[in-house]
């Protein structure tokens, strides 16, 4: 009885915690229809902040990637002296406050910044440009690829990466055909976390670039100027970053499962008496 | 015949210094407990652990020589590496795996290792026997010049053990390439090599053949880790209960365990009795001859008759007056011996 009573206590405290997260969603849909958003989807502030948004995540994502694979394998893989130092750098950007990320990409590279004056000599004006933009969210996303790519890394087994190496393939051969298709899933789930992230970028964002419509704002942005215009764009705008954010959210998932899935696990060592 | 060299390789490990001087010819076994640093040897040979002194050469070509700077990477040494969890990629077909050295096409090793009806199944999916079969074909499509094999049948139960066992004694007998293969089983050491060395914390303690291991072991570890004779022959005649097995000197033995043909029998040297009569108690297998050996390790003595080494008290010895080359009696029973392979009609 006494038990029953104790699990009914973890069931409804479960349910409250569930509605409370749901709250704000049933919220937004409540108040607007697909065919409203559908609507609003013409609008310009809606189009051109999309625009922003996809274009300045996609070369964020795409150059976190680029920069953040190779640096997460070799955090992964080697120990040298400033390693936790190098780890620390690369978490940092997910717990500084994003409004302090952008006052550090001002002080950094704006106009009087510490690199302000070197990139000006070469004809680059960061601040308030669309490449600003792309900056702030690869800064402040970044973590959430690097952290997972490095978990992901460093639970290769190294024999398979030794096993390639005495079968004549070298350290980079090595890396595209055993390395990089095995962590695979794990990269796809750290790289779906990472845009999500990058799309609601929101403080570092308006700092170091502004919210100029058509150059600089994105959909978070929009969404707060819209806030005291139009409340209906403001729902709409705010449904398609939910729906955006589900989609990623199941893309992390299936993500995941591939990578626990049985073609990929490494194969038990104990466990094949059975067949032979 | 290709050679392996080791010259006076060290490898610093957590509690001791490996040290090893070795040279491979044909099939040599590394025996020794777990942690004696069998597999860090291995390593050293394939490049993946760099030592910090001595040298390493395979018939002409230098791989390592920490005096001169010299240390080729793995995929420059020509080596055939079989993990212990023979470490095949798991996202690659059975294909794939063996083609991943790019050197001959696969076909001719499905082939020869009956592994073609398995070429597009993943690793996931293969039995313990296939996987090793896989980890072999693998190895040897990349045309080694040296094959190394890690503990290469510790990952299987002991049913399959014994049938892949035969599968490796066939295929070494074979090998035209120096192989190099640890293991913490004295018995698969013996069945597998022409020469043992038994090595612990880092060190060889004593390198020969099995039987030399057996009848003369250097020091009371040795005794006591290169347990077994082992006795070559085959299975002839039944009894109720027991098998007739007659040995290649002509001497019939009979063993309580079951048996198909040519066998090899585990007789362990303190279930070996020595007298100077023809002993007449329950023991049904009497190996008759002249003494060939007497080595005493503190209080004990191993005593060779034939194929057969006892190990008895040095009291023992002295109470018989045992001498080589006396002619005397080793008797066992047959639920002392067991039958631990499957032998070649020839070797």
């Amino acid at each position: 009885m006494r038990r029953a009573l104790g699990f009914g206590l973890f069931v409804a405290v479960a349910v409250v915690t569930l509605a409370f997260l749901a709250l704000p969603i049933v919220g937004i849909f409540a108040h607007t229809s697909p065919a409203k958003i559908i609507d609003q989807l013409s609008n310009p502030v809606v189009t051109d902040a999309l625009v922003v948004t996809l274009k300045t995540s996609l070369i964020a994502q795409a150059a976190i990637i680029l920069f953040g694979t190779p640096t997460a394998y070799l955090l992964a893989t080697r120990r040298f002296p400033g390693h936790p130092l190098a780890v620390t750098l690369v978490e940092l950007p997910l717990v500084l406050p994003p409004a302090v990320a952008g006052v550090g990409l001002l002080a950094a590279l704006g106009r009087f910044g510490l690199l302000g004056s070197s990139l000006r000599a070469v004809g680059i004006e960061l601040p308030f440009t669309q490449a600003a933009v792309t900056v702030a969210v690869a800064y402040v996303a970044s973590p959430l690829y690097i952290r997972q790519a490095i978990a992901v890394f460093e639970a290769t087994d190294p024999h398979l990466t030794a096993a390639s190496r005495t079968l004549g393939a070298g350290p980079v051969r090595t890396f595209f055909r055993v390395v990089l298709p095995l962590a695979r899933g794990g990269l796809v789930a750290g790289l779906a976390l990472s845009f999500a992230r990058g799309l609601g970028e929101f403080g570092a964002t308006i700092m170091f670039a502004g919210s100029l419509a058509k150059v600089t704002q994105t959909l978070p942005l929009a969404i707060y100027q819209e806030f005291d215009v139009n409340f209906n764009v403001t729902l709409a705008m705010s449904a398609v970053l939910v729906l955006i954010s589900v989609v990623l959210l199941l893309t992390l998932r299936i993500a995941l499962s591939w990578r626990s899935s049985p073609s990929t696990r490494s194969p038990s060592l104990f466990g094949l008496s059975a067949s032979s | 015949m290709a050679k392996l060299t080791l010259d006076q390789v060290a490898v610093p490990l957590r509690t001791f210094r490996l040290e090893l001087s070795l040279e491979v010819g044909s099939t040599f076994a590394l025996v020794g407990p777990s942690g004696a640093g069998k597999s860090t040897v291995l390593n050293a040979i394939a490049g993946l652990v760099k030592p910090a002194a001595g040298r390493i050469s395979c018939n002409d070509e230098m791989w390592f020589d920490a005096e001169r700077g010299v240390f080729e990477p793995p995929e420059r040494r020509r080596v055939g590496l079989v993990f212990q969890d023979y470490a095949l990629f798991p996202h690659l077909t059975v294909r794939k795996n063996i083609e991943y050295a790019r050197r001959r096409p696969a076909d001719e090793y499905l082939e020869r290792f009956q592994i073609a009806h398995l070429k597009d199944a993943l690793p996931g999916s293969l039995s313990g026997g296939e996987r090793q079969r896989v980890a072999l074909a693998r190895a040897l499509a990349r045309d080694p010049e040296v094959l190394l094999l890690d503990e290469p049948l510790a990952a299987l139960d002991t049913h399959t053990k014994i049938e892949v066992r035969l599968e490796l004694q066939q295929l070494l007998a074979g090998l035209e390439i120096p192989t190099l293969l640890v293991t913490h089983d004295f018995e698969d050491a013996a069945a597998l090599a022409d020469q043992v060395g038994v090595i612990v914390e880092g060190r060889l303690r004593q390198t020969g053949t099995p039987a030399d291991l057996v009848a003369r072991p250097a020091d009371p570890f040795v005794a006591s880790f290169t347990g077994a004779n082992l006795l070559h022959g085959e299975r002839r005649v039944t009894g109720v209960g027991t098998a007739g097995i007659r040995l290649d000197d002509g001497t019939v033995v009979s063993t309580a365990d079951d048996g198909e043909g040519a066998l090899v029998l585990a007789v362990y040297p303190w279930d070996v009795t020595i007298s100077t009569t023809r002993p007449g108690d329950s023991a049904m297998n009497v190996v008759a001859g002249a003494i060939t050996a007497v080595t005493e390790l503190g209080n004990r003595a191993r005593v060779t008759i034939g194929p057969l080494t006892a190990e008895i008290t040095v009291d023992s010895l002295h109470r018989l007056g045992l001498q080589t080359g006396q002619h005397a009696y080793a008797s066992f029973k047959a639920t002392g011996t067991r039958v631990v392979a499957s032998r070649l009609p020839e070797r």
